[in-house]
């Protein structure tokens, strides 16, 4: 593909899916055209400059392609009246409004509480981020044909259950919204950290959830929840660049002048707005904490203390070993590292916190800094031993090193 | 599209007794959600079932039908009851199927019915 191709071809295939399925009603065939008019695009546009409108003439060639389909499939069944009837229903020239409503027609259908919760995600990636196969199945670690097989199934399924293309009406919408921020979180995720390759982030994966997280937040202006989702993945992204060079970079070793500030605006906004409707959840409060880091200009002036609150009142939301551990370094920072400690060694006796990589490192690093050095250096072994993340064991790997033991 | 709701009790969790308020409630809470679906052109058929006692089991083997006492052995949960339902996707039979009140004492399992090519 060329690159020019390929940068359109980012942006535009969840939009001409969504439209095309709206029209069609059908998501396999929907995928199918939009796939054909991309090939289209990536022969004729090799030799020639782009249409002054790419993302229209995709759509058009994709709706053009699902057409011919349904033309030749109801010609075979007799059914030709109703395939017409679709097709004068066709508006040649979607509004930016409307294409915006049939993602978000689709977003709701991919993460329907009826599917599978995995292959939410998956279909997420595939339909909306326009994703392959091959590298939703790299994510997930499991073969193509599995991953595929999971696509098809679910596919299936939105077709036979009669899972709608719709967006919910208002008072369905308290009771799903939360499985769709859910998978747009772990899309970011996914992008941030990178659990397989050799990148560090994905920042491909990270702008998508923006995108998807900033229509989501156009849908339901007054839901906090979604504000904060949408608040806190900017706030976190905006670090993207910090993060991640050639290895991991920890948040205290950042060079913050490179913190995109225009993101932390946003972010910061965002928030804002969130508060003032004065019902925290999950979401803001990960937002919140992000904020605190965004704000400090210095390492040295995080105020940590307000950090660790935070991490408790989302301890409650979310007792789990991750969020306290998160709690545990605030709490050395904020108090000295043998408070952290004491909270981290009670979630070691936790068997599902003992098995987390994380809390491991964590410990190593407040062990280290309590100068008792050989049991830092059986902490950073442990972590290492439950098969941490290509750039995370390079960065234990360094520290274990320096240790000397 | 038709969809048959099963009303499937869940082991562990007691409905309410009969002769008890809770249970003439349980009752009224029927009729009013079947009159409602009733009234939008959405129920198709509903009707509760006899326990799973009354229940017997037919095979049909080498052409010989053979009968057996009692319900279908693997079916772990009993099945309470049933309703048809006409609606025009997933979510509106979900919606439903909420107003059924097995719903708050058990599980509903919502599931299609096939479309036969020559009826569609």
């Amino acid at each position: 593909m060329t690159s020019q191709a390929e940068i359109v071809f980012r942006r535009e295939w969840g939009r001409a899916v969504a439209v095309v399925t709206r029209l069609t009603g059908d998501l396999g065939l929907a995928e199918d055209a939009v796939q054909e008019a991309f090939a289209s695009a990536v022969g004729r546009w090799a030799s020639a400059p782009l249409p002054s409108d790419p993302s229209g003439w995709l759509i058009t060639v994709a709706k053009n392609h699902a057409m011919d389909r349904l033309r030749r499939e109801a010609r075979r069944s007799g059914k030709e009246q109703a395939a017409m009837l679709m097709l004068s229903q066709c508006d040649p020239d979607p509004p930016p409004g409307r294409i915006a409503d049939d993602q978000l027609r689709l977003i709701f259908a991919c993460c329907h509480p009826a599917l599978d919760p995995g292959t939410r995600v998956a279909l997420t990636l595939r339909t909306l981020c326009g994703l392959s196969t091959a590298e939703i199945a790299r994510l997930f670690l499991v073969s193509e044909a599995t991953l595929a097989q999971r696509l098809v199934r679910a596919k299936r399924k939105i077709r036979a259950a009669g899972i709608p293309f719709r967006i919910p009406a208002d008072d369905e919408l308290p009771g799903r919204i939360g499985g769709v921020l859910r998978v747009v979180y772990l899309v970011f995720t996914e992008g941030h950290q990178a659990s397989t390759g050799s990148r560090v982030v994905r920042g491909e994966l990270c702008d998508e959830a923006v995108r998807l997280a900033r229509l989501l937040a156009g849908l339901c202006p007054e839901d906090p929840e979604v504000l904060g989702l949408l608040a806190l993945l900017l706030l976190t992204d905006a670090r993207r660049c910090a993060r991640a060079g050639d290895r991991l970079v920890l948040l205290a070793e950042q060079d913050r002048s490179s913190w995109d500030h225009v993101k932390i605006d946003e972010g910061t906004r965002v928030l804002d707005r969130a508060a003032r409707l004065r019902r925290p959840g999950p979401y803001q409060l990960q937002a919140a904490i992000a904020a605190c880091h965004a704000a400090a200009a210095e390492p040295s002036t995080t105020d940590w203390a307000e950090i660790a609150a935070l991490y408790a009142a989302l301890a409650r939301h979310e007792p789990s070993p991750v969020v306290h551990a998160n709690r545990a370094v605030a709490v050395a920072m904020a108090e000295g590292p043998a408070a952290g400690l004491a909270i981290l060694d009670e979630l070691r006796e936790d068997s599902q916190g003992g098995r987390w990589h994380l809390l491991h490192a964590c410990r190593a690093d407040l062990l280290r800094r309590l100068g008792r050095t050989a049991e830092a250096g059986d902490a950073y072994r442990a972590a290492l031993a439950l098969d941490p993340p290509p750039a995370e064991r390079e960065f234990l790997s360094g520290r274990l090193a320096e240790l000397d033991c | 599209m038709r969809y048959l709701c099963l009303l499937i009790g869940e082991p562990g969790i007691e409905g309410p007794v009969p002769g008890t308020p809770e249970f003439a409630q349980m009752l009224s809470d029927y009729e009013s959600a079947t009159r409602a679906m009733a009234a939008d052109g959405a129920l198709v058929d509903s009707g509760p079932l006899q326990p799973p006692s009354s229940a017997a089991t037919l095979r049909v083997r080498d052409g010989r039908p053979v009968v057996t006492d009692g319900p279908f052995a693997e079916l772990k949960e009993q099945i309470g009851g049933y309703y048809v339902l006409e609606c025009a996707d997933l979510d509106e039979a979900l919606r439903r199927a909420a107003t059924i009140p097995a719903a708050r004492y058990g599980a509903i399992e919502v599931r299609p019915l096939m479309v036969m090519p020559d009826r569609a």
